[in-house]
């Protein structure tokens, strides 16, 4: 609450910009945080599956990108949204 | 040749939605296409002359063949199959020009990847549509193809209320727009980081007390740009997986 008061002290010509910055910085961060745990989980099993069987890893790394393509895309659209926000 | 065409100067954010003027609106994204598709159109017309060659010879053959290759082993048969080998030509060729285009960003003078405007990446991304539900409906008849992509197997029936609008918006509507965002942010994201510490580097060189951490900016900035070839690179190669694993699931419904 603090840093927000000091924010707004010092927008005070405009205080709807320092909140649209806030907002983004919200919306990307929260964003990122489910995509952060799962591309952890896809990559580290992964490599646990790779070191067990390292015939198959050509297999498992293709998955493995597959995986990490479709989790990733929610942070994007974070991202994205982050950017289409506008005060 | 204006400062934006040059890339030395740093537009603001909104630019990324307003297609720039000039003549027929030509910009430097249009550019950077047409560069694409005639560097991908070179390597395979330069690469395929000696045919009769069983050992290939020159960087253009090497190129084309290792592409081809590449495609071959790593996205069609490990998603589709032999059944898929009929798609190779529109893979390598979409593969080739994704990475072209996207490359730019880190080719001195250009800097910029002309796949970090939204146009390119959501055509590709509607053609793709376009073809795995042609090749669903022709394959499987348009109620078939219509209940196995929206009836998953083994669903219990009252479930089903739930399920079917889910797959619905999954199959048909988030998987091309997700396709595009894909593409688009990963280039737009490089691009601004590369643009952040160029300018970082600039700022501080430029300021006389500060400028001993300058070199540390200029480092992330060295390394950052190696990081974005490795981007351009598999964001080409998960575009076209991709492509291939929805044609597969057009192809081959599960049952």
């Amino acid at each position: 609450m603090a840093l927000l008061h000091l924010l707004l002290a010092q927008a005070a010509a405009d205080p709807t910009k320092g909140l649209t910055a806030i907002g983004r910085g919200i919306v990307y961060g929260g964003a990122a945080i489910g995509p952060g745990i799962g591309i952890g989980l896809v990559v580290g099993n992964a490599i646990t599956a790779m070191a067990r069987q390292p015939e198959s890893a050509g297999t498992v790394r293709t998955t493995m990108f597959l995986g990490i393509a479709f989790t990733e895309a929610l942070a994007l659209f974070g991202f994205v949204l982050a950017f289409i926000i506008s005060g | 040749m204006n400062a934006l065409l040059l890339a030395v100067d740093v537009p603001p954010i909104s630019n990324v939605t307003i297609w720039g003027a000039g003549p027929l609106g030509f910009n430097k994204t249009a550019a950077i296409y047409v560069f694409a598709a005639l560097a991908t159109m070179l390597v395979f017309v330069l690469g395929t002359r000696r045919k009769d060659a069983l050992v290939p010879a020159g960087l253009m053959q090497n190129t084309a063949e290792s592409g081809v290759g590449f495609v071959r082993n790593q996205i069609i048969m490990q998603t589709m199959g032999t059944d898929g080998l009929q798609y190779l030509p529109y893979l390598t060729a979409l593969f080739f020009f994704i990475f072209f285009s996207s490359i730019t960003e880190i080719i001195p003078f250009v800097q910029f990847p002309a796949n970090a405007r939204f146009g390119m990446p959501l055509t590709l991304a509607l053609v793709t549509w376009v073809i795995y539900n042609v090749v669903g409906v022709v394959k499987q008849g348009p109620l078939h193809y219509l209940k196995n992509s929206l009836i998953p197997p083994g669903v219990p029936k009252p479930i089903l209320i739930l399920v079917i609008p889910i797959e619905f918006v999954s199959t048909f509507i988030v998987r091309p727009f997700s396709l595009m965002v894909r593409l688009f942010a990963n280039m737009l994201a490089g691009h601004l980081i590369l643009v952040t510490f160029a300018a970082l580097s600039a700022g501080l060189w430029a300021a006389k007390v500060t400028v001993v951490i300058m070199p540390f900016s200029f480092a992330l900035l060295v390394a950052m740009t190696g990081f974005e070839i490795l981007v351009a690179f598999l964001q080409a190669f998960i575009f076209t997986i991709l492509t291939a694993v929805y044609i597969d699931s057009s192809m081959h419904p599960s049952h």
